[in-house]
Parts: structure tokens; C-alpha cells; sequence
């Protein structure tokens, strides 16, 4: 697979909300792109079964959650970071 | 219009095997949460819930019995003996005819879905056994109800979530009241405490980890818990003439749906709810003195209901109490209104408050007196209990002293 994390995370993001891959910019919010709860937790589920990890996210107290969703930028840090853990 | 009073209550969960036990941990503030034990447990990355622990179906049930009995069937039928046992009614002819059983559940048989599924699914085998459906139906239970005691009136089950055993009961009030049957065996039973059950719910990232705060500012997610309560709610007219004794009276009950979200809950469809109750039992909003919450200790429910009950009460909002008992006896689901509508009757016989238990920290959003960690004592002479379903579909009742 060539395709990078960042590219991966966006593809999932946009098909999430509807968009094209290039229409979603990575210092936008969930919020920005129409994603709410339940689509913020189906995107979750989708970036655990693509890069085979545990995201540990509690739909209770999303800003105290280790996983920062506050931007797609923080996203794929966070996935990026998992990903690393993973590996090593 | 008939008045509803209740002569029965029943139960079995995690805090106790019968209702004096519930209600002795009840007032000690008793937490019935702790580490979930069954079959893969340690797949799940939710492992807490308040389980009937040490329970052996064996000590209660014969062999026959239990090749038909799921887990959800037997607590409802140990909680409905309790029950009717204390109303001291016997059914048959007429009285048979005119009695029947209503009651929620909204997983049904989800231990023997399990364990079938594991069986055909995981160990590859091609037979299951021939009482798989008879076992699982989400009606089991009411129909072993009816045929153990000889209820020959109207029965069946209500699946609305979280709120079905409030549906089921409000139905029970209204079918008496409205002259359809004289008794009603009621309440409500889940026992979704099994590998599938709990993982079905781990998807939805709504559960805790550690413990359930409803209400407290650091609250993080709700935790199942199991069993039933059964109540016997008789037309009061029949019940003065048998000298029975009365528990408390059904006097209203109401029912709204958000029509907005699946899993979201509304402020405007819960205050709806709650003012429609107190419509029902002719209840001035200055009576009510105790409400049990819904509060399941997420984020979304507790602050939704509190700006529910401040909406509903205005200022008298500041002057009750409202308190969460499923941080005791965890979220029942489908079975939860009946283990709380146990809190409401002691609330309003011994003048007993039910505390909101593992309360840590105030939140501004839930600004109301939630009865924390210590049980109060205040007479009370009126109630209202909350239940708030996934699929915005909302049930409330209101009791008197009687």
C-alpha cells in the first residue's frame, strides 16, 4: 500500500462527509465537515479496522480522550502515533 | 376513571436477591459494580458491571426448566413470585380472565443468542438446541409469567430500550384504567451481561471504564448491570375489597418521542414527558419532591435531563431531588425502570431518598440537588420516574403515597 497515513485518514474523513479526498483540509474540524457523533465514531471504527489498531477515544469526554480529534491535522498525528507504537 | 394501586413488588439485580435487600443497599448507598465474569471477558475492553453475582440457576429452577428458561426469563419469574407472593393473589376463573402481564425487555434472550452463535459460528457445530427460539424470543418471559400464574388477560412484551419497562408499565396502569383488566403483572427484565452484549456496546464508546458518576462533572460513560423487578399493579377498588395492602398508587404516566436523533437525546422531548405525567396524575409541579432520574452517567444524558427537569419545574427545579440509582444497580436497559421504580415506592413508604452514588465533582450543567453519595431522609408524597430510550422514545410515570 502505497498510499501515506495522512492520505488513508483523509480518504476515511471524506468519505465520512461526503467529499472528495482533496476538498478536506487538514486544519478543518470534524464539525467544519458536517461529521457528527455518530459519524466522528463510524470514522473512528473505520481508522481501527484500516491500520488494525485501538484508538482509545470515549464518546463521553472527547477533549479529555487521549486521541485528539480536535483537527484532521491532530487525527493523523494521533493515528500516525498509534501506528508507530504498533510497530515498535 | 379507575385508580391504579400497587399490591406486589419483586426483584432480583445486583444489589440484592429480593426487594428488602435491594432497598437495605439502596439506602447504604451500596455500589453493586464490579468486575464482569463470563465466558471471553477478556476480549472486552469494557469489563465492569453491576452482575448478579454467585447466582446458580440450579438452586431455584429443575433441569426442564432451565433448557428453557434464558437468564432474562428466570430473573423475571423470581422477581414476579416475590411479587405476587406479597399481593397475595391467587388467579383463576374471572379474576384469571381479567389478569395479564406486560413487560419490558430489550434484549431478550441475548445470553442464549450468545451462546448459539458462539456454537455454530466458533466451534462450527451444525445443531443447536431445539428450544433456541422458544428460549430467546423477547415474549418468553411475559408468557412463562402468565403460564406459571394463570393469566389469561392481555400480555405481551415492550421493546423501547432503555425505556421499556416504563412503557410497559405505563401500559399496565392504562390498560386497568381504562376497565380492560383488573390486575397487571408489570416491571421489566434484561440480562445482556455476556460477551456479545457487552461488545455490541463497547462500539458505541458511550461506556466507562471504571465506574458510573452520573451527574458528577467528571463522569465518562454509563455501566450495564442485570435483572428485574415485577410489580403487581391492581385497580384499587379490587384491592380495598380483599384488604390488601397498598404500596403506593400509579396515578400518571406519558410518553413522547423526539423525532430527531438515534442515539442523541432532546431537552424538549424528555420536558415533555415529564410535564405530561404530572398532566396525567392532575400533579402540581410544586408536589413533586423526588424524581429518580434517568442519569446513565454519560455526558450527553445527564446534562440533557437536568435542563429537561429545569424546563419542566422552573424554579421548583432547585427545591427537588433527583437522584440516579443506576450508579448502584448499573443501567438495566430494558429492565432498568423497574429496579428504579423500586426506589420511587421506598421513597414514598419510609421516606427514604436513594442516593446518587460515586459523586465526585459538581458540573454547572447538572446544577440540581442529585442526592449526593448519602441516602436523605424526607417524606415524600409524590414522584416521578425518568426513562429517556435510544431512538428518542421517552416514558415517565408519577406515583403518590397512598
Amino acid at each position: 500500500m502505497s498510499d501515506t497515513i495522512q492520505d488513508r485518514v483523509i480518504a476515511i474523513i471524506a468519505e465520512q462527509a461526503v467529499l472528495e479526498p482533496g476538498d478536506v483540509n487538514l486544519d478543518q474540524t470534524l464539525e467544519d465537515l458536517g461529521i457528527d457523533s455518530l459519524g466522528l465514531v463510524e470514522s473512528i471504527f473505520a481508522i481501527e479496522e484500516a491500520f488494525d489498531i485501538s484508538v482509545p477515544f470515549n464518546a463521553n469526554d472527547p477533549k479529555d480522550s487521549e486521541f485528539d480529534i480536535s483537527s484532521v491535522a491532530s487525527i493523523i498525528r494521533a493515528v500516525e502515533g498509534l501506528v508507530a507504537d504498533q510497530a515498535a | 376513571m379507575k385508580r391504579i394501586v400497587i399490591t406486589g413488588q419483586g426483584t432480583i439485580n445486583a444489589l440484592g436477591r429480593n426487594v428488602p435487600e435491594t432497598l437495605r443497599a439502596m439506602r447504604e448507598g451500596k455500589c453493586g459494580i464490579s468486575d464482569l465474569e463470563f465466558q471471553d471477558v477478556d476480549r472486552l475492553s469494557i469489563r465492569i458491571g453491576a452482575q448478579v453475582k454467585g447466582y446458580e440457576a440450579e438452586e431455584t429452577f429443575n433441569r426442564q426448566q432451565i433448557a428453557l428458561y434464558d437468564r432474562f426469563t428466570q430473573f423475571t419469574l423470581i422477581a414476579a413470585r416475590e411479587a405476587i407472593t406479597q399481593s397475595g393473589l391467587a388467579f383463576s376463573g374471572e379474576l384469571s380472565a381479567r389478569s395479564g402481564v406486560v413487560l419490558g425487555t430489550s434484549g431478550g434472550g441475548m445470553n442464549t443468542l450468545d451462546e448459539n452463535y458462539r456454537s455454530v459460528y466458533e466451534e462450527g457445530k451444525n445443531r443447536v438446541h431445539p428450544f433456541v427460539v422458544p428460549k430467546l424470543m423477547n415474549n418468553a418471559a411475559a408468557s412463562h409469567v402468565s403460564m406459571e400464574w394463570n393469566l389469561k388477560g392481555p400480555s405481551f412484551t415492550v421493546a423501547t430500550a432503555c425505556a421499556s419497562s416504563n412503557h410497559a408499565m405505563g401500559q399496565a396502569m392504562q390498560m386497568i384504567r381504562a376497565g380492560m383488566a383488573d390486575v397487571m403483572i408489570t416491571g421489566g427484565s434484561e440480562a445482556m451481561l455476556c460477551f456479545g452484549g457487552i461488545k455490541a456496546w463497547e462500539g458505541l464508546r458511550v461506556m466507562s471504564k471504571d465506574a458510573c458518576r452520573p451527574f458528577s462533572a467528571n463522569r465518562n460513560g454509563m455501566v450495564q448491570g442485570e435483572g428485574s423487578a415485577v410489580f403487581v399493579f391492581e385497580e384499587y377498588e379490587h384491592a380495598r375489597a380483599r384488604g390488601a395492602e397498598i404500596l403506593a398508587e400509579v396515578v400518571g404516566f406519558a410518553m413522547t418521542s423526539d423525532a430527531a436523533d438515534i442515539v442523541m437525546p432532546s431537552k424538549q422531548g424528555a420536558s415533555r414527558a415529564i410535564t405530561g405525567a404530572m398532566r396525567d396524575a392532575c400533579m402540581n409541579p410544586e408536589e413533586v419532591t423526588y424524581i429518580n432520574a434517568h442519569g446513565t452517567g454519560t455526558a450527553a444524558n445527564d446534562k440533557t435531563e437536568c435542563a429537561a427537569v429545569a424546563d419542566a419545574f422552573g424554579h421548583h427545579a432547585d427545591d427537588l431531588m433527583i437522584s440516579s440509582t443506576k450508579s448502584m444497580h448499573g443501567h438495566l436497559i430494558g429492565g432498568t425502570g423497574a429496579v428504579e421504580l423500586l426506589a420511587c415506592i421506598m421513597a414514598l413508604r419510609e421516606g427514604v431518598i436513594a442516593p446518587t452514588i460515586g459523586y465526585e465533582e459538581s458540573d454547572p450543567e447538572c446544577a440540581l440537588d442529585v442526592v449526593p453519595n448519602v441516602a436523605r431522609d424526607v417524606k415524600v408524597d409524590a414522584v416521578l420516574s425518568n426513562a429517556f430510550a435510544f431512538g428518542g422514545l421517552n416514558a415517565v410515570l408519577a406515583l403518590r403515597t397512598f
